[in-house]
């Protein structure tokens, strides 16, 4: 019974980092129609960026902050100073991402050598908060519900502001956008930076858990690639559901089938993309 | 007619290659570069000619390292060993095309990057059949008719043998109708199915021959190391072969051949002095992209004409001047 509870609470955290690292790689790739191969690195560098600023003697949610900060600045260099260059020439994009996927992944085996780091949790979250007669690790459920509250806020942002109305008409249909004065260009930086700044937060809060290694990144893009697939692209609601079915999934199958889980892992995935090609929240193309 | 001149040339220079590279340290590099240049052929026929670019085919090319290192582990002849590991790469692959080709462009790109970690995933995790992260040893190289391929120069001519079959392949398939058909739907698949191909079945049949030359590929690289581990199949692998692709010049048979020699010589001088291999890697990938879209000999050309074209027209401007 205490197993499946602390699976059930494991796969909840998981979840809760998968989607503040799948809803920017979902909102580019509804965007801008691409995936971008550097959304794990991003994760890992905005890590291992928190790990340097917790060295500097930062709070944890102070470093947390300043290293979504700072992703936010590379993933809006990134996009403008790389991928604006091949606007309209998609394969090129991907292969951008992909190239320095393999560049991050290198500076930070350099900057932060190839042992594990751990980050510790934050000694306001170490203990454990008790619901009708179980107790749960504070600082997991606090994951899940930052992620919870997250989602609420990019949800607000896309559903009831002009950024987040721009947004919606970007994905749906781009040229169309650009034709009603929509200056997709900007939108593409912004969702660019949104999407890197989560994932470096997401990097940040898992580390307690994950921790931090060489490798962290392809571990990651792999799960964000699967929440997306199935979940839509460009769906927020998607992503979401996504997250948790992968977290879920990702956590029960190490349990079960522990050589098997990453096999485990993709079978739904194949199985949406053989019914229902968009994805479960993803409109018909 | 100097078309075969030059390929009987190359063929001869290729063929003597052991005889005038005294140091065995050279013809190792000399194989490893057919190798290599085998798995770019076969991801070029889709990426090149197809215009669909996997991600995924390091995992095609690790299954077959696999299959036969496993066979030949649980006791089968090395023969046997060799054509299951190609039967089991042709399945692999059918599901490959199978699952991917529902798609195309950036579509197809993540399904054959999902399907390729998945294999991984096998390789890395499924620690009881595939030995993890330790990977497999192969006892010895195979001994077609009796010959010791123990020693380089016999592996790098068993090699030179496979790679010109698979180029000798290659070139009927470019020259052919089906060849032809293929950068069809690469072009114009709507028109290709307004004239009555069946583009998906043009489509499947390639991946089916681009899978099975991964795989002799993948047979190769496990008899020159004798060991294959996890990384074979990684993403890393994929994206090198891809690189050697788009280096060379996509769609060309020349190409993925030239970029092969380029990125294995590349990645020997770079370990020789760095140990950042996947930086510089990274940075080629990115610069290539970036610059010579077209591949790195046409790349060179365009740039080396336009300099030359600046460099006139300032002469001009400031004769006139």
């Amino acid at each position: 019974m205490t197993l499946w509870l602390l699976l059930a609470i494991n796969s909840i955290t998981l979840g809760g980092l998968l989607f503040l690292l799948s809803a920017g790689f979902s909102l580019i790739f509804g965007l801008m129609r691409i995936p971008n191969l550097t959304h794990g690195s991003f994760f890992m560098l905005g890590a291992y960026l928190g790990v340097s600023f917790l060295d500097a003697g930062l709070g944890f949610w102070t470093a947390a902050l300043a290293s979504a900060v700072a992703m936010a600045t590379i993933g809006g260099l990134i996009e403008r100073l790389l991928l604006r260059r091949l606007q309209g020439n998609a394969l090129a994009q991907v292969l951008v991402t992909l190239g320095l996927s393999f560049m991050i992944a290198d500076i930070c085996l350099m900057i932060w050598t190839g042992d594990p780091v751990q980050i510790v949790t934050p000694p306001a979250l170490r203990g454990v908060v008790p619901i009708a007669s179980v107790v749960f690790p504070a600082y997991r459920l606090a994951i899940a519900l930052i992620a919870v509250v997250i989602a609420g806020m990019l949800w607000l942002m896309l559903d009831r502001t002009r950024l987040g109305a721009m947004i919606r008409a970007g994905v749906d249909d781009a040229p169309m956008a650009r034709v009603v004065g929509i200056r997709v260009g900007w939108l593409f930086s912004i969702i660019f930076c949104l999407g890197a700044g989560l994932a470096g937060i997401g990097g940040v809060m898992g580390a307690p858990i994950l921790s931090v290694y060489p490798g962290l990144d392809s571990d990651m893009l792999p799960l964000a690639l699967i929440v997306v697939i199935l979940g839509g692209t460009g769906s927020l609601v998607g992503a979401f559901v996504g997250s948790f079915v992968v977290g879920f999934l990702y956590n029960f199958g190490q349990a079960l089938f522990p050589e098997l889980a990453y096999v485990i892992l993709f079978l739904p995935m194949l199985a949406v993309l053989v019914i229902r090609p968009q994805g479960l929240f993803g409109r018909q193309a | 007619m100097t078309r075969r001149l030059t390929f009987a040339l190359a063929v001869l220079v290729l063929a003597t290659l052991p005889l005038w590279l005294a140091n065995s340290y050279y013809v190792n590099i000399a194989s490893q570069i057919l190798i290599w240049a085998m798995l770019a052929l076969a991801l070029n026929v889709l990426a090149g000619y197809a215009g669909l670019v996997s991600l995924g085919h390091a995992g095609l090319f690790g299954m077959a390292s696999y299959a036969a290192a496993l066979s030949v582990a649980g006791g089968a002849g090395q023969l046997t060993a060799a054509a299951f590991a190609l039967a089991a790469t042709l399945a692999a692959t059918v599901v490959f095309a199978l699952l991917s080709l529902r798609s195309t462009g950036i579509s197809f790109l993540m399904i054959t990057l999902a399907l390729g970690q998945i294999l991984w995933g096998i390789a890395y995790r499924w620690i009881s059949l595939t030995n993890g992260d330790n990977g497999i040893n192969l006892p010895s190289r195979p001994a077609p008719f009796g010959i010791s391929l123990e020693s380089p120069q016999a592996f790098y001519l068993a090699t030179l043998a496979a790679f010109l079959v698979v180029v000798t392949a290659m070139e009927i398939f470019v020259a052919s109708p089906f060849g032809a058909s293929l950068c069809g739907t690469r072009d114009q698949p709507r028109r290709m199915t307004a004239l009555g191909y069946h583009v998906w079945l043009i489509r499947f049949l390639a991946f089916l021959f681009s899978g099975l030359v991964a795989g002799i590929a993948g047979l190769f690289f496990l008899y020159y190391d004798k060991f294959v581990s996890p990384h074979a199949l990684s993403l890393a692998t994929s994206a090198e072969a891809l690189l050697m692709v788009i280096s060379g010049g996509t769609g060309t048979l020349i190409g993925p051949i030239a970029g092969a020699a380029l990125v294995v010589v590349m990645k020997y001088v770079a370990s020789a002095y760095i140990e950042r291999w996947n930086l510089v890697l990274g940075a080629i990938f990115v610069a290539i992209v970036l610059f010579m879209p077209e591949g790195l000999v046409p790349g060179m050309l365009r740039l080396w004409r336009a300099a030359r074209r600046a460099r006139r027209a300032r002469a001009a401007a400031a004769h006139l001047g």
